[in-house]
């Protein structure tokens, strides 16, 4: 399995195919969610900027954004999830990715935290 | 991933950082507080106390537990306060529309104080002792409420908060079963009654109420004995410890009102369907604070109602949504709305004009820029299971 990076926002990247990437959220984001009821996916097809809100995840008590971690067109996304939004929780970083990003920019993946560096970001919030 | 906009200043279980310097300064504590982080809550802020959210088993299990078994929460939080004396029943009924005087001894009233608006200052359960009354307000209404009844009616009736109490509240189709062992004689209690007992052996009082829309008990127990007696009744494989979060679907699901968001003091107690607490003889006679404006909306019916709204979508509507009519046009806000777990979709309430409050009318929910159908349906969406003897 590719290795996984992550934004300080807990969404995690990790290459699918080429230039394109697949996005979820870490174990740590839904553990503080708590179960996820909805997930609201991006359009195929759409551009989103680094950061841009590209998906919506409600849980029992709240609604959260996700934001793209890189650049880029969205190509798929995890149809599973309108059906069983639950996957978020009991596989956040195998079956309950969100969606498919081809990047504009490669480079911006070097920018974000890989797995060490996120736990340690992580234990750092307390 | 970060907390989308949301209105609700209370309880955030999602963004922890918001409140964490809160949490030891400011926030007051109920007696239970170290059985919760020794049980594994999480634990928010909500009236003024640092509460569990949720426990380990978390909203989702929970709920359902109380649905299927017996749910013990902690809300100790909230205020209990008693009237004393032989004037206290008339005193009240100048703060309230509730029939206090009708009430019989050991039984329990649902009333709320209202302001000269006819708005709602607090709602809160009276129970009638016999000589005097004993009352349960919301938490964080409770110190403005002790200072408007001693500012109104202290010179008639003494007012005495029980700050030395704490307040369980078991709840769930079990919730009788685990009482037959605990309290023998309170399960031939019915809903809306009082009793005193032992309980687990503890002296207590509770009465058969709750705010989930099971049967069940609030069993107000002595401060300094309540840990002994949550862990008597938690010792019951029926019983799990549940959190605010499954506490606030509960009560959704049932179409229960939380004072702050579906009632506040610009609503009144017509506009928020709960005319039904109001008998005809407080009616005719009025005497309460606001009982022009309410009498007025009794007899004409109010501009607009609270009313169940019912998504056709997957989408949670969140208290604050904007509500549309057909042509788009803004006709109302949801106050409470979420997902509800026994319904196994979104469910909220919320106020609309009269004319859009018919069930079966179609609205639309404002969610994220996007226009989603819904229904105005009757509540509760989950059926009521008092036990009514």
């Amino acid at each position: 399995m590719a290795e996984l990076r992550f934004t300080k926002d807990h969404e995690w990247i990790r290459v699918a195919d080429g230039d394109t990437y697949e996005v979820g959220i870490s174990d740590y984001a839904q553990g503080q969610l708590g179960d996820v009821v909805f997930v609201e996916l991006p359009e195929v097809g759409k551009t989103i900027a680094k950061g841009g809100q590209a998906a919506v995840v409600e849980s029992v008590k709240a609604a959260s954004d996700i934001y793209a971690p890189v650049s880029g067109s969205v190509v798929a996304v995890n149809d599973a999830l309108t059906g069983e939004p639950g996957l978020v929780n009991t596989d956040p970083t195998g079956k309950g990715w969100f969606f498919r990003i081809k990047a504009t920019n490669a480079a911006e993946i070097q920018e974000l935290m890989d797995e060490a560096a996120y736990d340690a970001f992580v234990k750092s919030q307390g | 991933m970060r907390p989308a906009v949301d209105r609700r200043a209370d309880m955030r279980p999602d963004r922890p950082w918001e409140y964490a310097h809160l949490a030891d300064a400011d926030l007051k504590k109920t007696v239970l507080h170290a059985l919760h982080v020794e049980l594994g809550a999480k634990m928010v802020p909500f009236g003024g106390y640092d509460m569990p959210v949720q426990y380990p088993m978390g909203i989702l299990g929970e709920h359902n537990h109380t649905r299927a078994a017996a749910g013990l929460f902690d809300v100790s939080h909230m205020g209990q306060v008693t009237l004393h004396g032989p004037d206290a029943v008339a005193a009240l009924e100048t703060l309230v529309p509730g029939d206090i005087a009708a009430l019989d001894v050991g039984s329990t009233r649902y009333s709320m104080f209202t302001n000269e608006a006819g708005g709602i200052l607090d709602d809160l359960m009276i129970t009638n002792r016999g000589d005097r009354l004993f009352l349960v307000v919301n938490a964080g209404c409770k110190e403005a409420d002790i200072a408007h009844m001693r500012a109104k009616i202290g010179s008639r009736t003494k007012v005495e908060y029980h700050e030395d109490r704490a307040l369980l509240a078991l709840q769930g189709p079990q919730a009788a079963t685990v009482m037959a062992r605990l309290a023998p004689a309170s399960v031939a209690q019915k809903f809306m009654t009082f009793r005193t007992g032992d309980v687990a052996g503890i002296p207590c009082f509770f009465t058969r109420s709750g705010y989930t829309g099971e049967d069940g008990w609030e069993i107000s127990v002595p401060a300094d004995r309540a840990v002994e007696l949550a862990r008597a009744i938690l010792a019951n494989p029926e019983a799990k410890p549940i959190g605010l979060g499954a506490r606030d679907s509960l009560r959704l699901e049932a179409g229960l009102c939380l004072y702050g968001h579906d009632i506040d003091t610009g609503t009144t107690p017509v506009e928020a369907g709960l005319q039904w607490s109001i008998s005809k003889r407080r009616r005719a006679a009025g005497g309460f604070p606001g009982a022009a404006r309410i009498q007025k909306e009794l007899a004409e019916g109010p501009a607009r109602k609270r009313v169940g709204i019912l998504p056709e979508g997957r989408a949670p509507a969140r208290e604050g949504t904007d509500i549309v009519d057909a042509s788009g046009a803004k006709v109302g806000t949801v106050t409470s709305g979420g997902f509800g777990p026994t319904v196994n979709g979104p469910v909220c309430m919320g106020y609309v004009p009269a004319a859009l409050a018919q069930p079966g009318t179609s609205v639309g929910l404002v969610v994220r820029g996007k226009t989603l159908p819904a229904k105005i349906v009757g509540m509760p969406f989950a059926p009521h299971r008092y036990f009514r003897g």
